[in-house]
């Protein structure tokens, strides 16, 4: 591992460490569901940054179709599976706060049904690209991205335009919303130690798919080393291909 | 503050997780990468 990556790594957990206790320790006691209503500075910065990752995705995706480059192909993975990390952790704190609050775990109204869905919907993007071989397997993913992207507008938006039993927005919804100065503080220092997290885990899985795909080439180009040596089939240039999907 | 508890080590224990599984990848990757070059 390089020195810039453990220098980042432990400056990471430095900000995750003090974004901790602004948010357990500093941020006041909400009034009326006191001290669960905490779960907020962890829940809200990772669906900030599961958006932000897909975003990338969508972005990398997009790149990927017009230059069919491997780097951005290997990005839109990396945020892709960091992204469904994320929104596995608002999916799961979700409940756990809603729980003690409106007395359910679960409620199929606009927010937490879309979520669920967008969740699905880069499970399933992985899936696909774990899963399915051929050489258009990247293609179809990048495709899938693009469309699949159309849900986060849909989730970010749908507390604003649906009747739901997810509060509405307190962070830009207008007259009578708002947040305490000092739980803004939190939720900004927890955005901070998350997102370093997120470019953190993104970092690994990027250099692994590029690793990844240098292995099987290395394996593909032994593999028909003898073929070549003997005026054998290898000179077709598509046996060469590795499956880069994963 | 069970429920704030259960949250917080919900969120690390999948952070961890994941991370542990990149790094199995990796170590995998590394083995490979020897038996290649043993080859």
């Amino acid at each position: 591992m390089k020195r810039s990556s453990i220098l980042f790594a432990l400056v990471t957990l430095a900000l995750l460490s003090y974004a901790f206790y602004q948010g357990m320790f500093v941020a006041p006691t909400e009034a009326t569901m006191g001290d669960v209503q905490r779960i907020f500075y962890y829940h809200l910065p990772h669906a900030w940054v599961a958006f932000l990752l897909f975003f990338t995705n969508f972005l990398a995706s997009i790149w990927y179709l017009i230059r069919r480059s491997e780097r951005s192909d290997a990005l839109a993975l990396a945020s892709a599976e960091v992204g469904v990390v994320f929104c596995s952790v608002v999916l799961v704190t979700g409940p756990l706060w809603a729980r003690p609050v409106w007395g359910i775990w679960w409620t199929w109204d606009a927010r937490l049904t879309s979520t669920l869905v967008l969740w699905l919907i880069y499970v399933s993007y992985l899936v696909l690209r774990r899963f399915v071989t051929g050489g258009q397997t990247q293609v179809l993913a990048a495709a899938l991205a693009i469309f699949g992207f159309i849900d986060v507008p849909i989730v970010y938006l749908s507390i604003r335009y649906f009747r739901t039993q997810h509060p509405q927005p307190v962070i830009g919804g207008g007259e009578g919303s708002g947040l305490d100065p000092r739980m803004w503080i939190a939720v900004l220092w927890n955005l901070a130690g998350f997102l370093a997290l997120a470019v953190l885990l993104v970092r690994l899985r990027y250099s692994l798919a590029l690793a990844e795909n240098a292995l099987e080439e290395a394996h593909a180009s032994r593999a028909l080393a003898p073929q070549q040596a003997e005026g054998g089939p290898a000179a077709d240039p598509a046996l060469k291909l590795g499956d880069k999907s994963r | 503050m069970k429920f704030l508890y259960l949250a917080y080590a919900a969120t690390w224990t999948i952070h961890v997780v994941y991370l542990l599984y990149l790094l199995s990848r990796y170590r995998h990757l590394r083995e490979e990468r020897q038996e290649l070059e043993k080859e």
